[in-house]
């Protein structure tokens, strides 16, 4: 049976305030959305720190589609889907690579430029007269449909047509600016291995908690709660050093007002970000020499103007969130309506004393790793949501709190910080980039 | 007191009995005060600190893990995980008596399940022992996990 078949069928499904269960748990919905929601919007793929040299290559997915990041032997980075025009083997299986000049498939051997195009099939006369060279597949590898390369992070948008990125981010972007400008030479780049952890929930659920501000101190009291006791209890000397877990997770502790001070901002097409004027990451210790080098390569003024911004998770709509202060992104990739993939990667903020990379390293293995002691209340969270969401008691999920009649997403907004004005605000966009291009009713009833 | 070849190859089959048995507090008592408990992420991980590792502990917080473990508001273990090694005889790579130094490899096979749940992992753990008071303490363990480049669920207790 098709329930959703067109714009009207997905629009009933979000109301103001309320959005309902089938967003969470429908095959049918999920299978939409790898086909309009991720195909019409701004995806992020990877950073091209990752391939820094000429073909050099790293598989990822947008959506459920397989794509290669790869460096063309122009210097610019592409973004091919991962699939042989032939036959539809996937081309490059290793996580990363060098492909040298062009791909080869390892079935037949059919070659192609790192940009995709077809470079040479074997025995390609057995093609002459066939007309192969009239079909798409005969092309070769085929590209996704806009790619933008912002400050080394690299997004795609897989449909031809569409909207363009900075109309796409808008303002929003100035979060990653904040988290690039706090390198002394404006460039990030990836340290080491992402963090993969796997989450038994609809991937939504995991963007809209990056801008939860009412669960940290009742979901992790069991981690941020007895740390803070545990260090009570050593009753050390006034000003003593802290221990590093003092510094990461005790600060999840902090009472409603603190949040409900921070601030949320919201941007049009469903991004946002929780800590307008300070956050959870405010009170870091300084690092030696850091100011210094900062000042040296800004001013001095400009230099505390971006150390100033201390924003806490940045949501770029549909699946990211990026964290300035400590140069983190997570990427939470759909693998099916109840299956999602946490990649938690780092970066190393170039001309910086390494304690910055340190201490992210820190912040990411205690916070986001599945050995990490306050993710795994996370993911507890989410799974029990999974599971209760398939009662038939009630059909529609709240996102109600501070929400106020007539919001328009369509501008910038300030708020209080413990406001769900920006999980309302994806599901505006939701809405907006599922049903860009889906057929209305009307349309569906004449063509049939 | 001089270490034998036996004593270290009992001090890691006790200690995985500990972690076993959820006997915490006394498995707590097994390191030296600065000891650190090191999971890499990445096959072969030199750089602990400076990439991230899946743990990179400290006593603080080898206590807070611990003691988290038996609160009354800890959503992920309720109800509670359980946990079983499985070891290979341990390899004894250096017994130095004289430093009061000691280094151990031990292959095993660790499962942990909660509920309808229950995962293997294929493990090397390597225990850097000293001598403090008369006892061997753990100054340093390394775990890599075969498959660390896997995505994981929870990973709640101690492999």
């Amino acid at each position: 049976m098709t329930t959703y078949r067109t714009k009207q069928d997905i629009e009933a499904l979000v109301t103001p305030f309320q959005v309902h269960r089938d967003v969470y748990t429908s095959d049918e919905v999920y299978r939409l959305e790898m086909k309009h929601l991720f195909a019409n919007s701004w995806v992020f793929v990877g950073h091209d720190s990752q391939t820094p040299n000429k073909g050099d290559y790293y598989t990822t997915q947008i959506g459920d589609q397989p794509v290669i990041q790869v460096r063309h032997s122009d210097g610019e980075v592409k973004v091919l889907h991962n699939r042989c025009p032939h036959k539809g083997t996937k081309i490059a299986i290793d996580r990363t690579g060098n492909t040298g000049k062009f791909f080869r498939c390892p079935y037949h051997a059919w070659s192609f430029k790192t940009d995709g195009c077809l470079l040479a099939i074997p025995l390609k006369k057995g093609y002459e007269g066939t007309g192969l060279d009239q079909t798409e597949n005969g092309k070769g590898m085929k590209s996704v449909g806009a790619v933008m390369n912002y400050r080394g992070f690299i997004f795609a948008r897989l449909a031809d047509e569409g909207i363009g990125f900075e109309d796409y981010f808008g303002d929003s972007l100035s979060s990653f600016d904040n988290m690039i400008d706090r390198s002394p030479a404006g460039k990030l780049v990836v340290a080491g291995q992402p963090l993969r952890y796997m989450h038994r929930c609809n991937w939504k659920m995991l963007v809209e908690n990056q801008t939860d501000t009412c669960h940290p101190m009742v979901a992790h009291e069991s981690s941020a709660g007895t740390a803070v006791k545990i260090w009570e209890e050593m009753d050390q000397p006034e000003g003593a050093p802290k221990p590093p877990a003092m510094q990461i997770i005790a600060p999840f502790m902090s009472p409603y007002e603190f949040f409900e001070d921070m601030g949320i901002r919201t941007w049009p097409n469903g991004h946002g970000h929780t800590g307008v004027s300070h956050s959870i990451h405010s009170d870091y210790s300084e690092i030696p020499g850091y100011f210094e080098k900062m000042s040296e390569a800004y001013g001095e003024e400009k230099a505390k103007q971006i150390l100033g911004e201390n924003r806490h998770n940045t949501v770029y709509f549909p699946n990211i969130m990026i964290k300035g202060p400590i140069q983190q992104l997570r990427n939470f990739i759909p693998l099916g309506p109840d299956k999602t993939l946490v990649e938690s990667w780092i970066y190393r903020l170039v001309d910086a004393p390494d304690e910055l990379v340190a201490r992210t390293a820190m912040y990411n293995r205690m916070i986001n790793a599945p050995t990490s002691i306050v993710g795994h209340d996370d993911l507890e969270m989410y799974e029990r949501a999974q599971e209760g969401l398939m009662s038939d008691g009630l059909e529609w999920v709240n996102i109600q709190r501070l929400y106020k009649d007539g919001e328009d997403f369509d501008t910038q907004a300030e708020e209080n910080g413990t406001t769900e004005r920006q999980m309302r605000n994806q599901f505006h966009a939701w809405t907006k980039f599922m049903t860009l291009s889906l057929p209305s009713e009307d349309a569906l009833e004449a063509a049939e | 007191m001089t270490i034998t070849k036996d004593d270290l190859i009992d001090f890691v089959y006790d200690e995985v009995r500990m972690l076993d048995e959820g006997r915490y507090d006394d498995w707590l008592n097994l390191w030296t005060d600065d000891g650190i408990y090191w999971m890499p992420l990445d096959w072969k991980q030199k750089d602990e600190v400076n990439e991230t590792s899946l743990m990179y502990e400290d006593q603080f917080m080898l206590r807070l893990r611990v003691e988290r473990l038996t609160g009354a508001r800890t959503f992920s273990q309720k109800p509670k995980s359980r946990c079983h090694h499985v070891i290979q005889r341990p390899y004894v790579d250096k017994i130095d008596n004289d430093a009061a130094a000691f280094l151990v490899t031990t292959q095993m096979h660790y499962v942990e399940t909660r509920l309808d749940d229950q995962f293997l992992l294929a493990l090397t753990a390597q225990h850097e022992l000293v001598l403090k008071d008369d006892a061997l303490k753990i100054a340093r363990k390394r775990v890599d996990i075969l498959n660390c480049d896997a995505a994981f669920g929870n990973i709640q207790l101690l492999p």
